[in-house]
């Protein structure tokens, strides 16, 4: 069990690292998805089938696709701006920030009380309970965000005739 | 000892996509550092709803995911949009906004 | 708690009309927005109608409102109309509500009728094309269109300040229609406002008002902070039991009261406004000094009669200052070329022996006088005004003369209000007010006999200054051409007030002829009766009248004397040095604005001038901080977006080391 864990979380890891620092978009995707994948595991292994489904099915599965798509309506990236752009030097201030953050939040769930750890199993019945129930109005606000995204989505996808501009 | 495992993993993530976010120029790679971002966060609400044994961690996952598709979809658009008036998906580029 | 448990059961029992109360303001108010809004709109005919309309129905509703009051008057002394809650917190609770009494019913009828009878006088009067033929001189409003409806909308919107003032249930409402009124006379006194003479006039007026509006304002607060309320009718009972006489507080609140009457009533010294509030039109100013206004200190001394009696002391001070300014006005009403500025003076000289009637405690005196001075001003005013308007706009008393033929209406109604003010005996109403107010000069306890004294002279004044304006103007030789009489508009409340300016009087008839006191019986459910010293019985009374009664013939005797023939012997008295040196000194209002100027104007620009310097550096080096620090922070938008995320992550950081520690 916990070796699985440690193994899906390295390939996380690793995989996240190559989408970062990936040249060609499309390979940046497939590792995407590998990392994804992953995470996917590592949720059912924190006994939470039901959001790893939805993580391969939603994730790894609709919206990997619309990037897929496009990319494809991009057409041919420039590879080697890609490369001139991914010089040395970016790297040092981003990767500073981030292990300064790392390292925060590593004391902070270093100094904090650590409980003896025998995760429970998430009722999925209950999941359904709560989320139709105290989060109703989550709910209702989810689906209000999911109207204006579509929307958006739609106006903004529309390619403008040139004399518009 | 796994879910404080868990949320180390959610943190690492977490920076891996902030420095994707911060170091890539181009619109693309900021997204998907975006959604590595956000799915860092989502795995830090299901260690804690494992750790508690409660069902608001998984909630809190699938508003995420709605939040996800919803910003994923405009800011693709948005993407498009901008490749074809600027023909290049350099972040800083556009710059049009400046104070 | 008694009072409301009163108004609620005059409420029960309040009969139909007595509940139209509330429409009195309401319609004059209605009236102002009408023409306010949509005068442009609306033709010169349907202007006037809505103007002197919504004025002459809030008097008809007065007439009802007053018949159905006066029927059961003696057994219900007042009625209160709530409308509805202005101001409502814990601590304090303002309605807009009405309280009708005999006073407040009194200075109502007054508005209205008075108000009604200027606003039908001013149809005409401002058409600037009356059959006489004249047109407002060139560069004023009332010719076009535009000002005629402007000048319907300020005058209805102060005649319901003023209602407002008289009806107020509590002293906060009472303040909104004190300060309306001030905002309406700034309307109009500047309401040919193209020339900048009288815009300054009208500044003046309102920033000397605003000194007393300040005091009292003050007072109010005071007031509200030691007695927790504002209701005209708790507050005095409150007072009356929470203050000794002569106690501090008391004459603290009297004195702040009676300075922002000061200021509306032009008292010295804060009268300089008056006369140069001379520049609006002449219904304006016969608004002002008849009916608004000016009476309007008078109505709240009165009204606050009980908070007077608590400060004795105070209540000296008003009978001298209504002395004083009596005396000072009358010299000053001496000189005066300009006719409109004679009546503003004199307009001073007798509210003077108004507040020399409060100051006495000749409470309903004062009232009479004020009703008996609504009537005659208002006359002399309007008369003034229709010599004006037939002479083209001259006001200038030196070049008319010889008008007694050719203006015969204009001459006799100007004849019976000159007659009035002076106060011939027997015939004319002012006989009757000055006289009352004389014996209770000599009477009350409260009063001195200097106080008497000088009232008496101030008759001999009264008489003096009133006849030489009337010679000047109507008799002797004809200096300019009259066009000719005025139309019906203005005719018909010449007559209705010459014939008031008469009958008035009669309402109270004193001990030695006929004893009829209708009037002070009326008032005496609101006001105390007037106090006389013991023996003061009906032949000394007799023997004041008779002085009073000299006192005034021989005024008007001298001005017959001085002027009738040819004013030969006062034009040589006025050529000597001392003469003119005398003339320019009243005739300037005994330099009281020449002192304000050199002790408050002028220092307070220079002070402006020299600290404006200073604070406008300090001003533009904010300017300059806000700028700078605006050009620093813009550079943090650079309109890169990875460059806002960093942002983002560094403030997560901020907050996490926060917490971390």
């Amino acid at each position: 069990m916990e070796i699985l864990f440690y193994i899906a979380a390295a390939v996380t890891l690793l995989a996240t690292v190559r989408v970062i620092t990936h040249v060609h978009a499309v390979h940046a995707l497939l590792y995407l998805v590998v990392a994804l994948i992953a995470l996917a595991l590592i949720f059912y292994l924190l006994g939470a089938q039901f959001a790893a489904a939805l993580e391969i099915i939603i994730y790894g599965g609709a919206i990997m696709v619309l990037f897929i798509f496009v990319v494809m309506l991009l057409g041919p990236l420039a590879v080697e701006q890609e490369k001139s752009w991914l010089t040395p030097g970016t790297w040092v201030g981003p990767n500073v920030l981030a292990l300064v953050l790392l390292g925060e939040v590593g004391y902070l769930i270093a100094a904090g009380d650590h409980l003896p750890i025998d995760f429970m199993e998430t009722r999925r019945k209950g999941v359904s309970i709560v989320l139709y129930g105290p989060y109703i109005i989550g709910v209702e606000l989810a689906s209000m965000l999911l109207l204006p995204g579509l929307i958006g989505a739609y106006h903004l996808g529309r390619r403008v005739p040139k004399e518009s501009r | 000892m796994l879910t404080t495992h868990a949320l180390v993993l959610a943190i690492m993530l977490f920076c891996i996509g902030l420095v994707g976010l911060l170091s890539r120029r181009n619109v693309l790679y900021m997204l998907l550092s975006l959604e590595i971002m956000l799915n860092a966060a989502s795995l830090a609400f299901i260690a804690g709803g494992a750790r508690w044994g409660q069902a608001d961690g998984e909630i809190m996952f699938l508003f995420i995911l709605t939040l996800a598709a919803a910003e994923v979809s405009v800011a693709l658009g948005i993407v498009l949009q901008l490749s074809y008036r600027f023909q290049t998906l350099d972040a800083d580029a556009f710059s049009e906004m400046k104070g | 708690m008694n009072s409301q448990v009163a108004s609620q059961v005059n409420l029960v029992t309040g009969s139909q009309m007595l509940r139209l109360l509330w429409l009195i303001p309401a319609l004059p108010l209605a009236g102002f927005l009408l023409l306010a809004l949509f005068g442009g709109r609306l033709s010169r005919r349907q202007v006037a109608r809505v103007g002197c309309g919504s004025v002459g129905a809030a008097a008809l509703i007065t007439a009802l409102v007053g018949a159905d009051f006066l029927r059961a008057f003696p057994d219900r002394p007042s009625y209160h109309q709530m409308l509805w809650k202005w101001i409502d917190t814990s601590e304090m609770t303002v309605g807009v509500s009405w309280y009708l009494d005999a006073l407040s019913l009194l200075m109502v009828a007054v508005v209205t009728g008075i108000g009604f009878l200027i606003h039908l006088y001013s149809v005409e009067y401002m058409s600037g094309t009356g059959e006489a033929g004249v047109s407002a001189p060139a560069g004023r409003a009332g010719e076009d269109h535009q000002g005629y409806a402007r000048f319907f909308a300020y005058m209805n919107l102060f005649v319901a300040a003023m209602l407002t003032l008289v009806l107020a249930d509590n002293l906060l409402l009472l303040y909104l229609g004190w300060e309306g009124v001030g905002l309406c006379s700034y309307l109009l006194i500047g309401f040919w406002y193209r020339e900048p003479e009288y815009g300054a006039a009208a500044q003046k007026a309102f920033i000397v008002t605003r000194i007393g509006d300040t005091a009292f304002a003050v007072g109010l607060f005071i007031l509200f902070t030691q007695l927790k309320s504002l209701s005209i009718q708790q507050v005095q009972t409150l007072a009356a039991e929470a203050w000794p006489i002569g106690s501090n507080v008391a004459v603290i609140v009297a004195v702040l009261f009676l300075v922002g009457a000061l200021g509306k009533s032009a008292q010295l010294p804060l009268q300089v406004w008056l006369p140069d509030a001379m520049a609006g039109p002449t219904p304006v100013s016969a608004l002002i000094h008849a009916a608004t206004m000016v009476t309007a200190g008078v109505y709240l001394i009165a009204r606050m009669h009980q908070l007077f009696e608590l400060a004795p002391s105070v209540q000296e001070v008003v009978a001298m200052i209504g002395l004083l300014t009596l005396l000072l006005a009358a010299c000053s009403a001496l000189v005066q070329r300009d006719i409109k500025r004679v009546l503003a003076y004199s307009t001073m000289s007798q509210i003077g022996y108004m507040f020399l009637a409060l100051g006495v405690g000749a409470w309903s005196a004062a009232l009479f006088h004020f009703l008996t001075h609504a009537c005659f001003k208002a006359l002399l005013f309007l008369a003034a005004g229709s010599v004006i308007h037939s002479l083209g706009h001259e006001q200038d008393i030196f070049r008319m003369g010889g008008l007694r033929r050719r203006l015969p209406l204009t001459f006799w109604t100007f004849l019976i209000g000159a007659a009035a003010m002076s106060g011939v005996p027997f015939i004319t109403s002012g006989f009757y007010s000055k006289d009352w107010i004389l014996w209770s000069a000599w009477s009350s306890p409260l009063s001195h006999r200097w106080i008497w004294f000088g009232a008496l002279l101030g008759t001999l004044l009264t008489g003096l200054y009133s006849f030489r304006l009337l010679f000047r103007v109507f008799f002797g030789e004809v200096r300019t051409q009259p066009i000719g009489e005025p139309g019906v508009a203005m005719r018909v409340p010449l007559l209705v007030l010459a014939f008031l300016a008469v009958t008035v009087g009669f309402l109270e008839l004193p001990r030695t002829l006929g004893d009829l006191p209708l009037f002070s019986r009326y008032l005496s459910h609101v006001l105390p009766a007037i106090e006389t010293i013991p023996g003061m019985d009906k032949s000394v009374e007799a023997l004041v009248q008779i002085a009073v009664t000299f006192s005034a013939l021989l005024g008007m005797g001298l001005a017959a004397v001085l002027f009738l023939p040819r004013a030969t012997f006062v034009d040589r008295l006025a050529g000597t040095s001392l003469g003119r040196a005398l003339v320019i000194f009243w005739r300037g209002g005994w330099g009281f604005d020449r002192m304000y100027d050199g002790l408050i104007v002028r220092p307070w620009l220079h002070l402006t001038r020299e600290s404006g310097e200073l604070i406008d550096r300090g001003y533009e080096s904010l300017a300059v901080a806000a700028e700078s620090f605006h050009v620093w922070l813009s550079r943090t938008q650079t309109g890169h977006v990875r460059w806002y995320a960093a942002t983002v992550a560094v403030g997560a950081l901020v907050l996490l080391g926060l917490f971390a520690m």
